[in-house]
């Protein structure tokens, strides 16, 4: 699950644009004594409330030894406080028909509360709990180290999923970013309570966190309420954090045997992260290479022109202190070695070649007009106002938007393509029958 | 199901399982003189606004042999008019800041684009364009069946679970359509033909054979404009021929086994169940709940609580469905478990289901879980849209309105008599997945 993680800040972050001075997009922003940034807007229109809270308590943070610490915490919130026991949570939320989850990425944890306005207390009071008061029983432990150890076993019956993980292991070798979030089986084995206990004190503090609010509800009832629901919930020790120092692994090919009718291609190197100074430029250049859906070259040339693939896309996921630029695609064994050709065949020749005007053009349309339009629930609205937050974005993002993509040149498209696609560094995962799908000597 | 971004529908309609107008009479009825049926919901609380054609043609309207015909010309729909070039639609949907996709199903085809206001009239126009002069061109025929069969092998082929719901339908229906997958089984992909194709275009795609929906941020009376000037000269088409198959009651269970290399087993059962035109479907939306609705259900707290022999379990009322459909339960089993153990355990639930009425508490919960998640689905336009559509396709659009005071009437008799009457061992069929080991190569 935890490329999802990634691709979701991604998916929300490149189509920003257009009418971005609309008041919708802009949440009231204050931050409570303890340090939590609540960001909230008025959606009044349904008698709903969203929020989603996201926390600096990613894997990134998992002790060596311990992979897969951060993920079963996350997962363990909801599984008994100090006054409630896991059946009891369970019993609230499902008789108000709530619904609330946790879970981790690399970087973040998050918790999502969707529940109906006349329960707003019963669910502020609930959330509360589980940030200060969650006691990570020993019974429960157990249940979700099995949980976790059978999804680690499930995630080998999906080849994507064996394609992402190993393309991330060789990418980012001996790193937190280069290891599923959930970790392996050993390290899940040995996580025991006391390390459970110390991660949630250490991490899930309030100054560490982002919570973002939409719905029937004011900025300042929220406030009021959070402040109350909340006020024992006290500052970290607050020392600096170093970002983590990534280094890429080198090029290579790598394959992986599985009885399957189709190969799982996964090719790419490091990309950049979110803060980087080329990102739109480059979520531009990507748009009209692979990641423009219907509109992109790849698209073209695997799928419509050959009929190699149903799904072939390029991305670079942005993150905060790392970035992947990948193409994936899913053909039939014999065909592996052709889609893979003609993979690198574009980016040869986008880095060569560059852009056209017209394809320059429709890719700032599409990431300008689609802008106001990806925001259409309280979910994405509030998983939008966390992001802009958490990576520092500012609070005139979605007015300076339209500016960043507008003033891209095709000269500028062409720079980054020679700049951050990187054939000689290519990383090739096939997942594969590799009897069909290999190369004939 | 044209790329995978069909999984967002699917995701749409699971967070919307019962979206709907607020109030009832919101939505407008409109009947063209050529019998395209128009229904508009305004909803202004984004600036989007969903367009849905929806032609009552899928598998179920298929022969065998065929299978796989309504799909495939789903996907052959996009290869362009006189006026817009093959795969040209998408670009220009995605130029002017939309999105737009695809899907077929057992009951019908569905095209969708979502836009602002202002560009949506030409996802409208489009869309009428290719109603009466798609060119199915022969020039992409050939590839285009490629991309489809590497779409069943992405979906089915490697997909163990997918495999196992395939052979486990084929088995539970004898002679009705539903028997067959909707992607077509790989040999009746591989043997159609382009005049198969023209066939069923010039037999199903014609007005009185489709519907729109449009939900979101636009003006009923300009907008019906619009759809009357693209639309309103196409002419009416002959009667499509109906679909008149009747499935025999089935007496006596049946079993199928799929042997596959997998991690975990998987259980699936099937039991005949009328769709939800019968007054019988708002308590087997209850019972689907009480067994699977949330972490305090009955099948979740027995089998992956406190057992622990199960990963993840689900129950699911199909009762979107134009002819009598299925009531399915399903289970993931934990490593090292047995499937037969799980099995025993969902019988015995289930058997108790049938023998002792729910309590009122309990009752009280599925029917508040319902209804709250009847009001998050309107948060997003796209699922409300989703659902009157499938209403409409199903038994009219007018049964969402009486949905919530359907089940608010339903009793823990009713829930008793249900459970009785159509989980019965008899009436069903048990589908289990058996992993394999990977043969060596």
């Amino acid at each position: 699950m935890k490329k999802f993680f990634i691709a979701l800040f991604c998916l929300s972050l490149v189509g920003f644009g257009a009418a971005a001075s609309e008041a919708r997009l802009t949440p009231a922003r204050s931050v409570l004594e303890n340090g939590l940034v609540l960001l909230a807007s008025e959606e009044r229109g349904l008698p709903m409330v969203t929020f989603n809270l996201l926390i600096r308590a990613g894997s990134r943070y998992d002790p060596q030894g311990r992979e897969g610490l951060a993920n079963l915490t996350a997962r363990l919130l909801t599984y008994g406080t100090r006054s409630r026991t896991a059946l009891q949570i369970s019993e609230t939320l499902d008789f108000i028909g709530a619904t609330l989850s946790a879970g981790a990425g690399e970087e973040l944890a998050s918790v999502n509360l969707t529940l109906l306005k006349k329960d707003l207390d019963v669910g502020l009071n609930l959330l509360a709990e589980i940030l200060t008061a969650s006691v990570f029983p020993a019974e429960e432990i157990g249940r979700q180290k099995q949980s976790v150890i059978a999804a680690i076993r499930a995630r080998e019956q999906e080849p994507g999923s064996i394609a992402q993980r190993k393309f991330h292991e060789a990418l980012f070798p001996q790193s937190p970013y280069g290891r599923p979030v959930e970790g392996d089986e050993k390290g899940v084995a040995r996580i025991g309570r006391t390390e459970l206990v110390e991660f949630y004190q250490r991490y899930y503090r309030p100054d560490r966190a982002i919570l973002a609010v939409v719905g029937d509800v004011s900025h300042q009832e929220l406030k009021d309420k959070l402040t109350q629901a909340l006020r024992s919930w006290q500052r970290g020790a607050g020392a600096r954090e170093e970002a983590p120092r990534v280094s890429a692994g080198p090029a290579t090919v790598i394959r992986i045997q599985k009885n399957l009718t189709q190969a799982n291609i996964v090719i790419g190197h490091e990309g950049v992260t979110r803060g980087h100074p080329d990102y739109y430029v480059i979520q531009v250049m990507n748009y009209i290479l692979g990641g423009g859906g219907f509109s992109s070259r790849l698209m073209d040339s695997v799928r419509n022109e050959r009929g190699l693939a149903y799904s072939v896309y390029s991305s670079f996921d942005a993150d905060k202190h790392v970035g992947t630029f990948q193409v994936a695609m899913q053909t039939k064994n014999e065909s592996a070695e052709e889609a893979i050709r003609i993979a690198a065949e574009e980016i040869r020749r986008i880095r060569e070649k560059g852009v056209s005007e017209d394809e320059l053009q429709a890719a700032k349309d599409y990431l300008i007009g689609s802008f106001p339009l990806r925001f259409d629930t309280n979910r994405r609205l509030a998983s939008f106002f966390a992001q802009v937050e958490f990576f520092e974005l500012g609070s005139d993002y979605p007015e300076r938007y339209p500016d960043l993509v507008r003033a891209i040149r095709r000269e500028d498209v062409l720079r980054a393509a020679q700049r951050y696609l990187q054939p000689e560094k290519l990383i090739v995962v096939v997942v594969a029958n590799q009897e069909k799908s290999q190369p004939k000597q | 199901m044209r790329f995978f971004i069909f999984c967002l529908a699917l995701f749409f309609a699971a967070l919307a399982p019962r979206s709907a107008p607020a109030q009832p009479g919101k939505v407008q009825e409109v009947v063209l003189d050529n019998g395209l049926k128009v229904l508009l919901l305004e909803s202004h609380k984004s600036p989007s606004v969903t367009f849905q054609i929806w032609y009552r043609v899928g598998s179920r309207n298929e022969q065998d042999g065929k299978s796989g015909l309504s799909h495939f010309l789903e996907h052959m729909m996009f290869k362009g008019t006189d006026k817009i070039a093959p795969e040209e639609y998408p670009r220009v949907i995605a130029k002017n800041g939309g999105r737009s996709n695809a899907f077929t199903s057992s009951d019908h085809t569905v095209y969708f684009a979502t836009m602002s206001r202002e560009k949506i009239g030409i996802a409208i126009e489009m869309e009428a364009d290719r109603m009466a002069n798609a060119r199915l061109d022969g020039g992409y025929f050939e590839q285009e069946k490629k991309v489809i069969m590497e779409e069943r092998r992405l979906r089915t082929e490697d997909n163990p679970v997918s495999a196992l719901a395939e052979v486990t339908g084929a088995v539970a229906y004898t002679v009705h359509p539903y028997r067959r997958p909707v992607i077509g089984w790989m040999g009746d992909i591989q043997s159609l033909s382009r005049e198969d194709l023209q066939k069923h275009y010039q037999t199903y795609y014609a007005p009185n054979n489709a519907f729109i929906v449009m939900v979101g941020d636009f003006s009923t009376d300009e907008i019906l404009e619009k759809i009357r000037a693209a639309f309103g000269g196409i002419p009416r088409g002959p009667e499509p021929p109906k679909v008149e198959v009747q499935e025999p009651p089935q007496r006596g269970e049946r079993r199928v086994s799929l042997k596959k290399e997998a991690e975990l087993p998987f259980l699936l059962f099937y039991y005949h169940a009328p769709n939800l035109k019968h007054p019988d479907s708002f308590a087997l939306d209850l019972l689907a709940t009480i067994l699977a609705g949330g972490r305090s259900s009955r099948l979740y707290q027995d089998l992956v609580y406190q057992k622990r022999i199960a990963r993840s379990v689900d129950a699911d009322y199909g009762g979107l469905a134009a002819d009598a459909t299925v009531f399915s339960v399903t289970a993931e089993v934990m490593p090292d478990k047995e499937p037969l153990d799980v099995e025993r355990a969902i019988g015995s639930l289930l058997g108790r289901v049938r023998a002792e009425p729910v309590s009122e508490r309990e009752l009280e919960k599925a029917k508040n879980q319902i209804e709250a998640a009847f009001i998050f689905g309107q948060d997003s336009v796209f699922g409300q849209a989703m659902r009157v559509g499938q209403y409409e396709s199903v038994a009219g659009w007018r049964h969402l309105e009486e949905y919530i005071a359907g089940i608010r009437k339903v009793t823990a008799a009713d829930v008793l008599r249900v459970a009785k009457q159509y989980l019965d061992p008899d009436r069903r069929t048990v589908g289990t997945l058996f992993p394999i080991k990977e043969k060596k190569q």
